[in-house]
């Protein structure tokens, strides 16, 4: 009966939003009491979809193997916790977890947003309903997830051990709440293009939601990161994978979007440009959804390929993808210009920051898809890889970070050269860096070495806006942005430490054998089985020292039954200035074990810059939310000081 | 903004979509094909890899008679899948030589037991040093090389009984 | 094809089955003695592809070829070639698909052109701007 339910839930929820979609394009004209229909209306029709969800997940934790995707994906034996994210660790259940947050989305938009005139509101919403309509179609006409089996088999298939993991039961629907989260800022630009109403009012309902989306991409990219780096075994931790570029995109576009909607929202300004920025957005998550769901790149995550809803989600994109830009197209002449700046300006700053975002949104783009279109072109494979990337996106990048010095700290409109004296200790300490590190570290390449001093020099240039200020005073949004930068200084340190010196030892070890990797002396002191909820495993045991610090490591190789796979449980032991990575390959001949061992300083960095990035999006969120109450029941326009 | 600034994003639209059909149409082909159809085989010398048969050498492929190199491995679930059709192409008169994978001689002698010997001649590969000088990317996987040592043709994955004419109109071919 | 659904097969989980039994290739899993040289392969081996699982670079696969053309590039950059004739002598045998670095030829100059062009399509979009809006 469960199933069946979750069926009706799934088609209620698609009629309610039907009627949604139907309400708001009925006003057209003077506004009258259907607003309030429509909330009501996206409510219901969010808390349907909710429901259906809410069944499926009751189905796996059931392990009712009568359903088809339970049959298929689950597996009675398996620990809770992976049974109910196994609900999102396949096709249909991840799609309807979309959609569950499409409506919501709308719901939330419905509920909350105040500030748009009824009509833009109503607009904004049936956007977002003509959205949902299209993928709840996808649901119900091809991906059905309450599908029946005839019989049922005794027991399931089995979730890839891979996915058995705390952090990735997480990282999937984390990257989905934002992706899907950008749908409300394509859906508030395609209104406030359709009502002519593309100002700084549009930017403030979008600000949240762009904060909000872009805070769950970073968490889900950061922890998707790390995930890869110590369940995959080899120390990596950003591959340019599709499917990694598939989450990136959205990731750029949003954080370039972020920050023009700071533009218009303040000075009114970069309007055209950040509506554009809007839709391509949630047009980059929809083309990310699509890239990994097909299947159509290869890619580390293979995906077993299904044209025919390849194609479905296709036409989908193209329709919603193709009809936003047309409507760009043809009102973008109406947007008027905002007020004008000079390039020396917190608007400069904020439009080289877009300009920089953007290329490298492109060049990810383009790089991703190149090899698809050189083979359609010349009939010819290629690999585009990270030495492309990293030649290409690298350099952009650090001038980014560079340019961050010193942008934050401009004034809006223009700047002189008095600012000159505040680009100092950024500048002073980037310089040491460079010196320092020619002495220290001759060997390392022109690419690690100015990451590390650009990294290390914006360290202190992002917390300078917070100086000569009372910091009880300053605003929480600024103490966001400070943080994220920091973050952002953080991630690059880590990232260029962990090229630059990291030391890589691989040995074939018979047990009491000792290795020096970098500071550290390895013994390998030999290996036992180990038995987990549903592996076998063989485990080794490693104790490291340095000086008088001592840690013992368990790395594991487990063998999965259902389905039958090997994986690689990396021992790693985090210490303040860096991690040792320990891996246990296999026995090789005369009780050898071969052992791959890392020593990578600072390399937590990266992560620890990621979780920083993502605090201060989220800081910046609660700043703009106490805000805005305040502004509501505060009724003198104060905000309106800043711009005229 | 210009009037085709604004049809821009439209276009890359367009040019995406344009690709990603052409992709749903034609699935991706995980084959890698050697690149050295049509040139010599590059020189090699394998030992044997089981007692009493010769071992394989580049040479070997020279004697002005067109034969099959097979690349197999006794650990290779679909090379068991092939044999009868390697059975097939023996009979039919196609001289075949083999190259073994990562493979043991007492292995390999075990699978031949089991599953047919075709092989005139049989070079060990341990390392997959051939094979990847042969721009081979997996096994099982078959080569058509004329008289003169030249590649003339690759076959990739298991032979399926469908696959058999091919081969022998690419052995006539290659007279 | 009901039954194809989702099938991740995230490949650092190697199925049992279809191995040999051989041990890796003397180079497969060690390192150089000369660090130059080893820095040398590593370089490499992170810009080629591996044949069978082909969604990952060699330097990080488990798969026995991956080892296999680990062991021959190390074999090779320890005699003395270079990291580029070893990469000419891999896309020979298998064409541009096996580096993940897109040699520059004209099929590929759209591909790397397309960073400075969308960089100068920016800067000067920027430029009318910022011109127009100086003499108000």
């Amino acid at each position: 009966m469960i199933a069946e339910a979750g069926l009706a839930a799934l088609w209620l929820a698609a009629a309610l939003t039907a009627l949604q979609l139907a309400l708001s394009l009925g006003i057209a004209g003077p506004v009258g009491r259907e607003v309030r229909t429509i909330r009501g209306v996206s409510i219901a029709q969010a808390v349907m979809t909710l429901t259906a969800f809410g069944l499926l997940i009751l189905l796996f934790l059931r392990s009712d193997m009568s359903v088809l995707l339970v049959a298929e994906n689950s597996h009675s034996q398996k620990p809770w916790l992976y049974k109910f994210a196994g609900t999102w660790g396949n096709h249909e259940g991840s799609m309807l977890l979309w959609v569950s947050v499409l409506s919501v989305s709308g719901a939330a938009l419905a509920l909350l947003e105040r500030r748009l005139s009824d009509q833009t509101l109503s607009a904004s919403i049936g956007a977002q309903a003509a959205l949902g309509l299209g993928f709840f179609a996808f649901l119900l006409f091809a991906s059905n997830p309450f599908e029946r089996l005839d019989s049922a088999p005794v027991d399931g298939r089995g979730l890839n051990p891979l996915l058995q993991d705390p952090g990735l039961a997480f990282h999937p629907p984390t990257l989905y709440l934002g992706y899907v989260g950008l749908s409300v800022a394509f859906s508030l630009a395609v209104a406030g293009l359709l009502r002519r109403d593309v100002g700084p009012d549009i930017a403030r309902a979008m600000r949240p939601w762009v904060l909000g989306a872009w805070v769950l991409l970073t968490i889900g990219i950061t922890a998707g990161s790390y995930w890869a780096y110590y369940e995959l075994g080899w120390g990596g931790w950003w591959f340019w994978d599709p499917v990694e570029n598939a989450s990136l995109m959205p990731w750029l576009a949003a954080t370039a979007l972020l920050h023009s909607v700071n533009v218009l929202a303040a000075r009114g300004g970069l309007r055209a440009w950040t509506m554009m920025l809007a839709l391509v957005a949630f047009s980059m998550s929809m083309v990310g959804t699509f890239l990994v769901r097909s299947g159509i790149l290869t890619s580390v995550h293979a995906f077993a390929v299904d044209p025919e809803r390849g194609a479905f989600i296709l036409a989908l994109l193209a329709i919603y993808i193709g009809a936003a830009l047309t409507l760009f197209a043809l009102r973008v002449a109406h947007v008027k210009e905002g007020a004008p700046f000079e390039i020396v300006s917190r608007e400069g700053g904020l439009v080289a920051n877009n300009l920089l975002l953007s290329v490298i949104l492109g060049v990810v783009f383009v790089g991703t898809l190149y090899p698809l279109i050189a083979e359609a072109l010349t009939g010819d494979k290629l690999s585009v890889g990270p030495p492309y990337f990293n030649a290409v996106a690298t350099p952009m990048a650090l001038t980014m970070a560079a340019l961050m010095m010193i942008a934050p700290q401009l004034r809006w409109r223009r700047d002189s050269a008095a600012i000159l004296p505040r680009l100092l200790p950024g500048l002073l300490v980037a310089l040491a860096a460079l010196v320092i590190s020619l002495w220290l570290a001759p060997q390392i390449g022109l690419i690690e070495r100015s990451a590390l001093a650009i990294g290390l020099g914006l360290v202190p240039a992002s917390l300078l806006p917070l100086i000569g200020r009372s910091l009880r005073r300053t605003p929480l949004a600024t103490w966001g942005m400070v943080i994220a930068h920091l973050g952002v200084a953080l991630s690059i340190i880590g990232a260029a430490s962990n090229s630059a010196f990291t030391v890589e030892v691989l040995h074939a070890a018979k047990p009491g054998e000792q290795v020096q990797v970098g500071p550290w002396l390895i013994e390998f002191r030999g290996v036992r089985p180990a038995v987990g909820p549903n592996y076998t495993a063989i485990e080794g045991e490693l104790r490291a020292t340095r000086g008088n610090g001592v840690s013992v490591l368990h790395p594991q190789s487990r063998y999965f039954t259902s389905p039958p796979t090997t994986t690689n449980e990396a021992g790693i032991e985090t210490f303040w200035n860096g991690q040792l990575y320990l891996v246990l390959g296999e026995e090789g001949e005369g009780g050898k074990w071969q052992l791959r061992l890392w020593w990578k300083p600072f390399v937590t960095l990266i992560w620890l810059g990621g979780a920083f990035i993502a605090l201060g999006g989220l800081l910046a969120l609660l700043g703009r939310w106490w805000k805005g109450r305040s502004n509501r029941t505060d009724k003198t326009p104060k905000r309106r000081k800043g711009y005229r | 903004m210009s009037r085709a600034l604004r049809f821009a994003p439209l276009i890359v639209l367009l040019l995406f979509v344009a690709a990603v059909v052409w992709r749903l149409a034609v699935p991706v082909d995980q084959k890698v094909p050697s690149r050295l159809i049509g040139k010599p085989l590059p020189a090699f010398a394998l030992v044997a890899g089981v007692p009493g048969k010769p071992g394989l050498k580049s040479t070997d492929l020279a004697l002005g008679q067109p034969r099959i190199v097979n690349l197999f491995a006794s650990w290779c679930v679909p090379c068991a899948g092939e044999a009868p059709q390697l059975q097939a192409l023996k009979q039919a008169g196609v001289p075949i030589d083999a190259i073994a994978i990562r493979d043991r001689s007492v292995d390999i002698q075990a699978f031949l037991t089991r599953y047919g010997d075709p092989f005139d001649r049989i070079g060990s590969d341990p390392e997959s040093r051939v094979q990847l000088a042969l721009g081979s990317a997996g096994v099982p996987e078959s080569f058509v090389v004329d008289g003169r040592g030249v590649i003339r043709y690759q076959h990739i994955g298991p032979i399926e009984p469908d696959d058999v004419p091919r081969l022998i109109q690419e052995m006539e071919r290659a007279q | 094809m009901r039954l194809t659904v989702l099938v991740l097969a995230l490949l650092a989980a190697t199925p049992v089955m279809a191995d040999s039994d051989l041990p890796a290739a003397r180079w497969a899993n060690e390192q150089l003695p000369d660090p130059a040289q080893e820095a040398e392969a590593s370089k490499l081996m992170a810009e080629l592809r591996c044949l069978v699982c082909q969604g990952q670079a060699i330097s990080d696969s488990n798969a026995e070829m991956a080892g296999d053309m680990r062991a021959l590039v190390r074999t090779r950059i320890a005699s003395g070639q270079s990291q580029e004739q070893v990469r000419t002598y891999l896309i020979e045998r298998y064409g541009d698909w096996i580096s993940y670095n897109p040699p520059v030829e004209p099929k590929t100059w759209p591909l790397w052109l397309a960073p400075l062009v969308m960089l100068a399509a920016g800067a000067l979009l920027l430029r009318k701007r910022l011109v127009r809006r100086r003499s108000p």
